[in-house]
């Protein structure tokens, strides 16, 4: 029975590039996929290419690219990849110029994209907006992308036009591991079970550390080997979409049915209807079952009809937050800070500080669960006061930290180490779209 | 006995909706934690964090429930104002219930 290979190299934007590398190298793949897309990384992405039209890819594109993709090339592994983000053109040149400096000759290089939907957005004024309940009009702040969630019809276009590397806008994150599965297997897109099947492989791989014991550790109670060369994950698929959840031999890490069950449950809500471009996946009766040292066999996934709909994710300015910190330590540190805390919100009253939301907290004590927590055991030797505030000004917003940093000599004995930061909010709307009004375009540059 | 002594947990976020995960060690815990936190009784450990309701979906072939809580996290990632923004170490607060 036809197997395939497939690795995940990143699990988010500015992922580790060695895993990745140790994978391409030893992991005996067909494909590695590099998931670096944030539900609003593409928006700042979008306004890095407003700047500069030759950016507004993922900013490490060329570093794991530079590494990647000769040594992708020697081993025979094609790149999938959504680090395009909102110029996934500009992202394929670069790409080309990397393959030509190295003198890499005989690739296909696809561009996916027709995610972007942000000039027809006036089509979209009524539709409901998921965050606020009203409108799209109703939003208020500049508007400064729009882009719909494709699934893998675009990527295996590209790889059935026998690109060696794609490189994608927005798609779901599940897409660009589903993609070579229905490929190689020559599945229907409307094969809904085996789409079910290849999203779960997608969705175990696409945060990469994250199934191989990476964000689980506990030491004494979940003890992780070497998470400092923690390996990232490979799956082995056969055509009935059952699957080998493993790592490279040597790596840190771990593959185990409680990390894999960790990873099943990230991020799903309803575990019978997970919704997606390509389908909605039912995850609720999968099984692992450890097959080997660090080897689970992933199995149970089903999947239905995708919806009539793409979600599309709208950034926009959304004003400003304002932030001060200042440490104090010692005996009775927690009342200093406390009065710390009260003066910057009496001086923030007096100053008439225009914000839409104040919050003040002492890291140590209630930064994580506000009040929930029970009474501290025992007194720390240090906690931090952190000031934020969000302002519809950057000159509003900066009010917070320097009144933080006015504590210096006119607040309680001994603060140390303040700072202060403004930082422009690029918010998240989304909507749906009927689907039928978003189609997947696609270049292919060969490389003789 | 905290349920960190039996169970582990992740958390994901969407927007203002946060995803936890509860996961026993032991099949043989699943009956009795799927007993004792309710969807209830974790809305009560949040009360102070979770505005919205919480709903919880059972997976007894993998010991486990995963908790769906509405309006959780200050307005979502891009503009809350709480140091973790993602609401990412709310997971280990579900593992100091008390059972």
């Amino acid at each position: 029975m036809k197997k395939i290979r497939i690795g995940s190299g990143a699990g988010y934007a500015g992922d580790r590039l060695e895993p990745s590398l140790e994978l391409i190298e030893k992991g005996k793949l067909d494909y590695i996929a590099y998931e670096c897309l944030a539900e609003r990384t593409i928006a700042i992405a979008q306004l890095a290419k407003l700047k500069d039209p030759s950016k507004g890819y993922n900013p490490l594109l060329e570093y794991r690219m530079n590494e990647a993709l000769p040594l992708a090339f020697k081993h025979k592994v094609k790149i999938i990849t959504n680090m395009g983000a909102a110029n996934p053109v500009a992202a394929l040149e670069l790409v080309a110029n990397i393959a030509k400096e190295k003198g890499i000759k005989g690739i296909k290089i696809a561009a996916v994209f027709g995610d972007d939907v942000f000039p027809k957005l006036d089509k979209y004024k009524d539709a409901t907006v998921w965050e606020t309940g009203k409108t799209l009009a109703e939003l208020n702040g500049e508007l400064v992308s729009a882009n719909a969630y494709l699934g893998a019809e675009g990527i295996v276009k590209a790889l059935q036009d026998g690109a060696d590397v794609v490189i994608t806008g927005r798609v779901s994150d599940p897409a660009i591991f589903i993609a070579p599965l229905i490929y190689e297997f020559g599945w229907k897109m409307d094969d809904w079970d085996k789409l079910g099947k290849a999203t779960l492989v997608g969705h175990l791989l696409e945060c990469a550390g994250q199934v191989t014991g990476g964000y689980y550790g506990d030491p004494g109670k979940k003890d992780i080997p070497e998470p400092w060369n923690l390996g990232f994950p490979l799956a082995e698929v056969n055509e009935n979409g059952d699957a080998f959840i493993s790592k490279v031999p040597g790596s840190g890490g771990i593959v185990s049915e409680a990390s894999c069950k960790e990873q099943l449950l990230y991020e799903i809500h309803d575990p019978s209807g997970y919704i997606t471009p390509d389908c909605v996946a039912d995850f609720s009766r999968v099984h692992f079952e450890q097959a080997g040292k660090d080897v689970v066999n992933v199995y149970g996934a089903s999947g239905k009809a995708h919806t009539d709909f793409f979600k599309v994710s709208i950034g926009y300015k959304d004003g400003f937050i304002g932030e001060g910190e200042m440490s104090y330590g010692g005996p009775n540190c927690i009342s200093r800070a406390m009065l710390a805390r009260e003066i910057v919100d009496k001086r923030l009253k007096i100053r008439k500080l225009e914000y839409d939301e104040l919050r003040t907290d002492i890291i140590g004590v209630d930064s994580l669960y506000r009040n929930s927590t029970s009474p501290l055991a025992s007194q720390p030797s240090e906690v931090r006061l952190y000031a934020a505030a969000r302002c519809k000004t950057r000159e509003e917003a900066a009010k917070i930290g320097n009144e933080v940093e006015t504590l210096y000599t006119n607040g309680p004995a001994g603060g140390g180490g303040a700072t202060a930061r403004v930082s422009e909010i690029i918010s998240v709307a989304s909507i749906l779209v009927p689907r039928q009004d978003v189609k997947p375009e696609l270049v292919v540059k060969e490389l003789k | 006995m905290k349920l960190w002594e039996i169970a582990h947990s992740r958390t994901g976020d969407k927007g203002n909706i946060s995803n936890i995960s509860l996961i026993v060690y032991k099949k043989e815990d699943y009956d009795m934690v799927r007993a004792k936190v309710t969807a209830q009784v974790v809305k009560r450990h949040f009360k102070d964090i979770v505005k919205g309701d919480v709903a919880r979906y059972e997976l007894p072939g993998l010991g486990a429930l995963n908790f769906v809580m509405q309006d959780a996290l200050g307005g979502g990632v891009t503009r809350s104002l709480a140091m973790d923004k993602h609401g990412k170490c709310l997971s280990s607060y579900l593992l100091e219930i008390e059972i």
